[in-house]
């Protein structure tokens, strides 16, 4: 299975800068641990997975190193296009705004929470590149039509608001809209969360695509054993904030070395 | 306090009780400031300390205290509602500044100081000294795309107008082209997005460079904003759609100006129609100089009331 998805991938040489780096970071809510004590590296075109049990701690961590949410402790650096490697947190909230904007993605769980409800499927997925300066209608129409035709969606219904869209269709107007501009990292929280078992196949299998084509580097969180399989090159598996294993995904899954991660495993199989 | 402040506090509620221009010194003072500041940041919105007034918000309650905080005895007050001076809302607000301040009321641009408006412009160029005040039911040109106020505050701090596109890029690939005709968004100094308030975007250029101070203010919103004298304004486009004013074929039937923002009459039951100029003043104007349009004369001269209004507004 790993020999597949690395013969997909065109040849590229190894990256040897990290696109992004978090050191210790840790996150409490008063008394509440949400993560703690979390560092790693990721490189450019590398899709990491951070899997784990509801509350382990997945979400608070995929806010902290997205910029979204401060660490109470411990630093998270992005390699910025301008600057380099740039801790996301010493930025100006305004300069932080530009990189999420213009070389971050963020997939919410809900496509409500990262979609604009009242405007069309089109102007949901053109608005990034008005957001980069673009103000030809025209050419941001065609990439409009180009995402939309890329993750299947019906151009008839460019138009149209996605409050009338299945749960589906909205999360790939939500893919769209999060790759149009280019993005060099991609952070997903479940995306195919709350989705039914063959819409998730669909969807898994054209972010596979999407982003073996691409080259970007995405954190993907999920509590799905099998959506981490399919996606990920990496995991980290999360328990009580903690990162209690890492590895390439297919060692961690058939050799799971922790005694937490072998029970997740096992649990999955038992399914 | 005094025995006597007291008593005249309590005395009733007729007018003679109240300061000059109805609202209090320590009131004005505070709108001031706020204009001030507006003034000296082109297109930012000011927050202040919006007061009851009476009358109901919608009536131009922000409007009224810009001009009520401004407003001197030597001032010349002209109040419009759409183009003309002699609908009920314009009447009653001339009424209240001629009676709380006994200032001068006028109907023709050139002879007033401060002129109060929702909809319109003047067609007479402005200039320099004169007071435009706006009454602003929206000043949030992001609010119906982001309806959080937190939101929008970074926005304009950080000069993320990509959203502000987003309505001209729906108004296009709905209509084929922006189709929005009112309250269409303005970039002011190269800085500020602004909402020039419901007034037709076909009043927007008259905003650019202008020789008169602007006001605008939101009651409800409690917001104050402003285009200084000799500005730059521009009005948002795209490179293959730019910005564009609406035009009319027809000519004004009572005075033939060809150049004026019109309004549709209906004649009768037959459905015959006439264009004829917003700007009543204006109109009266261009007749009394001897221009005659193709119904010159005609008994509905006096109208201005029914006219039809067919704008889409953005705000
Ligand atoms: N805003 C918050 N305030 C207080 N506690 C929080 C907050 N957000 C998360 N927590 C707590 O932090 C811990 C980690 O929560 P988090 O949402 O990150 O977990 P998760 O792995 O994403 O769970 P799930 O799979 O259910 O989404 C939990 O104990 C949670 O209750
Ligand atoms: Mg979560
Ligand atoms: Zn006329």
């Amino acid at each position: 299975m790993s020999a597949i998805a690395l013969e997909e991938r065109p040849l590229n040489l190894a990256p040897d800068a990290p696109i992004l780096r978090a050191q210790n970071v840790t996150k409490r809510y008063g008394f509440i641990t949400g993560c703690e004590d979390v560092s790693f590296e990721l490189f450019p075109g590398e899709v990491l997975g951070i899997v784990g049990e509801s509350g382990s701690g997945k979400s608070t961590l995929l806010n902290c190193i997205s910029g979204r949410l401060s660490p109470t402790a411990g630093n998270v650096e992005f390699a910025t296009k301008k600057h380099g490697l740039t801790d996301l947190f010493d930025l100006s909230e305004a300069d932080r705004r530009r990189v999420q904007r213009e070389e971050l993605g963020f997939v919410h769980q809900n496509p409500r929470d990262g979609l604009r409800m009242r405007v069309s499927a089109g102007a949901n997925v053109a608005e990034p590149l008005m957001n980069l300066g673009n103000r030809h209608y025209g050419s941001m129409r065609e990439d409009t039509i180009t995402w939309l035709d890329r993750v299947e969606l019906d151009l008839a219904r460019i138009d149209d608001n996605p409050r009338n869209f299945s749960g589906g269709m909205q999360q790939r107007i939500q893919i769209a809209r999060n790759l149009v501009h280019s993005p060099r990292l991609v952070f997903m929280d479940e995306p195919t969360g709350g989705l039914d078992v063959s819409v998730q196949a669909r969807l898994l299998d054209l972010l596979r695509h999407l982003v073996r084509r691409s080259q970007l580097a995405v954190i993907v969180v999920t509590h799905d054993l099998a959506v981490a399989r399919l996606l990920a090159d990496r995991l980290m598996v999360m328990k009580d904030g903690h990162v209690v294993e890492t590895g390439l995904t297919d060692q961690v899954l058939d050799d799971p070395q922790h005694a937490y991660t072998q029970l997740l495993v096992s649990a999955v199989l038992q399914i | 306090m005094t025995e006597h402040q007291t008593m005249s506090a309590n005395a009733g509620p007729g007018l003679a009780d109240y300061n000059f221009a109805y609202l209090d010194e320590q009131t004005k003072r505070m709108i001031r400031r706020a204009i001030l500041k507006a003034i000296a940041v082109p297109g930012y919105q000011v927050p202040f300390g919006s007061r009851e007034m009476p009358v109901p918000y919608g009536w131009g309650t922000g409007g009224i205290q810009i001009t009520a905080s401004l407003i001197g005895p030597n001032d010349t007050f002209k109040c419009i509602d759409q183009g003309a001076d002699d609908t009920t809302n314009a009447v009653s607000i001339r009424h209240f500044f001629a009676k709380v301040g006994g200032v001068a009321t006028t109907e023709h641009t050139g002879d007033a100081t401060i002129i109060q408006s929702r909809h319109r412009i003047p067609e007479k160029p402005l200039v320099e000294g004169q007071i435009m005040v706006f009454q602003v039911p929206q000043p949030e040109p992001l609010r119906n795309l982001e309806a959080r106020e937190t939101e929008t505050r970074a926005m304009h701090a950080y000069e993320e107008y990509g959203l502000q596109y987003v309505r001209l890029y729906e108004n296009i690939s709905t209509f084929g082209r922006i189709a929005a005709t009112a309250g269409y968004p303005v970039m002011v100094d190269d800085r500020y997005v602004m909402s020039p308030s419901p007034i037709p975007k076909f009043d927007n250029p008259k905003l650019h460079n202008s020789p008169a101070l602007h006001l605008f203010g939101a009651g409800r919103e409690k917001r104050i904003y402003a285009v200084p004298p000799f500005t730059k304004v521009e009005s948002l486009g795209f490179e293959d759609y730019p910005f564009e004013v609406q035009t009319w074929d027809e000519v004004c039937g009572l005075c033939g100006a060809k150049h004026t923002y019109m309004d549709e009459v209906v004649l009768d039951d037959d459905n015959n129609r006439m264009f004829v100029c917003s700007d009543s003043d204006y109109c009266a104007d261009r007749r009394a100089q001897g221009h005659r349009g193709p119904h010159a004369g005609h008994e509905l001269t006096e109208i201005a009331e029914d006219v039809s209004k067919n704008q889409e507004v953005m705000a």
